[in-house]
């Protein structure tokens, strides 16, 4: 129990997809411009993370990883097919991605409307993907280790994407250099803010 | 088909080569490619490999769906590049364990996520799906290229700040900062070492680029 809760304090703020390995950038820095679609692209990730995290998981530890095949017959004690981890990952993330727009749609409208233009761009969010690699080279014990750090990633991008799209917000009134506006003041903002989470670091559970 | 050739190094298409160098840069002007960019620009040697490796997959991205513009139907297009591109990162990759075993190590999961990068779907979307071959060639590695450049940029910066030191592939760490000044009570600013401080460097740039051309300003 302590373990997950490391895992997940640590997914969040320690080591956060956005301010610690700046993934999910492109769409990150597309859409924070106001809080709302933010926050609803925010949580289309952390959603399409908690199924393609341990979906990938099992993926590694029944086929992928070397001798992961023996539950098949014992032959297949040396083989090692991690080599092709990057387009099983990729091919599952994908399909995740087309089923649970195809779900949402059907079952929940209100929600559809909502996320509905933000699942297909999540496909090819380095999020998604930085979370199943990750997930692959950090090891995790279990299921349940691996679903709370898809979870935990998830939260820590929604929360920086949440903070950035805020202070975009209120910069919209502030004089900048007009050579600053718009990328290179969404680099510093995200810098800073990058620092601030560093203060998360030395927090060991 | 007009029997009119152009020829292979017409102005059109020098300029798919150099414009991604300067005032149509992929990182700092389209804002395309920098989610596994950053990360890896704490030292140069990374940052070069990475760059050479985006470059090689994107050139032969761009060419590969070019080819098969004409029959890759258009609902399923996503798929199908997402397809190429994973291979070839699986082809850098196997090439990368093989010969440079630490620098893969060093960029971890960063050689994968190339397959996420959006310079890649970006430009495989906006250019090779319209375009003849060679063009996409050209566009591919000029594309790679000003990604490399700027890359290249921040690392250097970071490294001499942060370190004192240059590592040059093949050549090894030189270091930049004299000795003397070290016994002058010089200290490295390891703060430059830290993710975050990437993100200024690259702010910075866009800044000083678009202060220099005002086209550039929305």
């Amino acid at each position: 129990m302590e373990q997950l809760l490391d895992i997940f304090v640590r997914s969040i703020f320690i080591d956060n997809m956005v301010f610690a390995y700046f993934l999910g950038m492109c769409s990150y820095l597309a859409v924070s411009k106001n809080v709302s679609t933010a926050a609803g692209l925010g949580i289309a990730v952390t959603f399409v993370l908690v199924i393609t995290v341990p979906v990938n998981y099992l993926l590694n530890e029944f086929v992928l990883k070397e001798g992961a095949l023996v539950w098949l017959s014992a032959g297949f004690k040396e083989l090692d097919l991690s080599f092709l981890s990057f387009i099983m990952f990729i091919a599952v993330i994908a399909s995740i991605v087309q089923l649970v727009e195809m779900i949402v749609e059907k079952y929940s409208p209100t929600l559809y409307s909502s996320l509905g233009i933000f699942l297909p761009l999540i496909a090819v969010n380095c999020a998604i993907l930085g979370g199943s690699l990750f997930m692959q080279e950090r090891e995790y014990q279990n299921l349940a280790e691996a679903t709370v750090f898809g979870f935990g990633s998830g939260i820590g991008w929604l929360l920086a994407i949440v903070g950035i799209a805020a202070i975009n917000e209120k910069i919209k009134y502030s004089h900048i250099p007009p050579a600053l506006r718009g990328l290179g003041i969404a680099f510093l903002v995200t810098g800073l803010m990058g620092i601030a989470f560093m203060s998360f670091m030395g927090i060991k559970l | 088909m007009s029997t009119e050739k152009e020829p292979l190094f017409s102005k059109k298409n020098i300029r798919l080569l150099t414009g991604p160098l300067g005032a149509d840069n992929p990182i700092t002007v389209q804002s395309l490619g920098i989610c596994s960019a950053l990360a890896v620009t704490v030292k140069v040697e990374p940052a070069i490999v990475m760059s050479l490796s985006v470059t090689i997959v994107l050139a032969f991205a761009n060419v590969i769906i070019s080819l098969l513009r004409k029959t890759i139907p258009d609902r399923i297009r996503i798929i199908v590049q997402l397809i190429v591109i994973a291979a070839l990162v699986i082809i850098v990759d196997q090439i990368l364990k093989a010969y440079a075993y630490d620098i893969s190590k060093q960029l971890s999961v960063f050689v994968g996520l190339i397959i996420t990068n959006c310079i890649l779907m970006g430009r495989l979307e906006a250019f090779a799906l319209g375009n003849k071959p060679w063009p996409s060639l050209l566009d591919g590695i000029g594309n790679g290229l000003g990604y490399g450049i700027i890359l290249v940029l921040v690392s250097v910066v970071r490294e001499i700040l942060g370190s004192g030191t240059l590592t040059i592939p093949g050549i090894g760490e030189i270091p930049v900062i004299p000795q003397g000044a070290y016994d002058f009570g010089y200290v490295n600013n390891g703060l430059m070492l830290l993710s975050p401080m990437a993100l200024f460097v690259v702010g910075i740039i866009i800044w000083i680029q678009r202060s220099r051309n005002k086209e550039l300003i929305k």
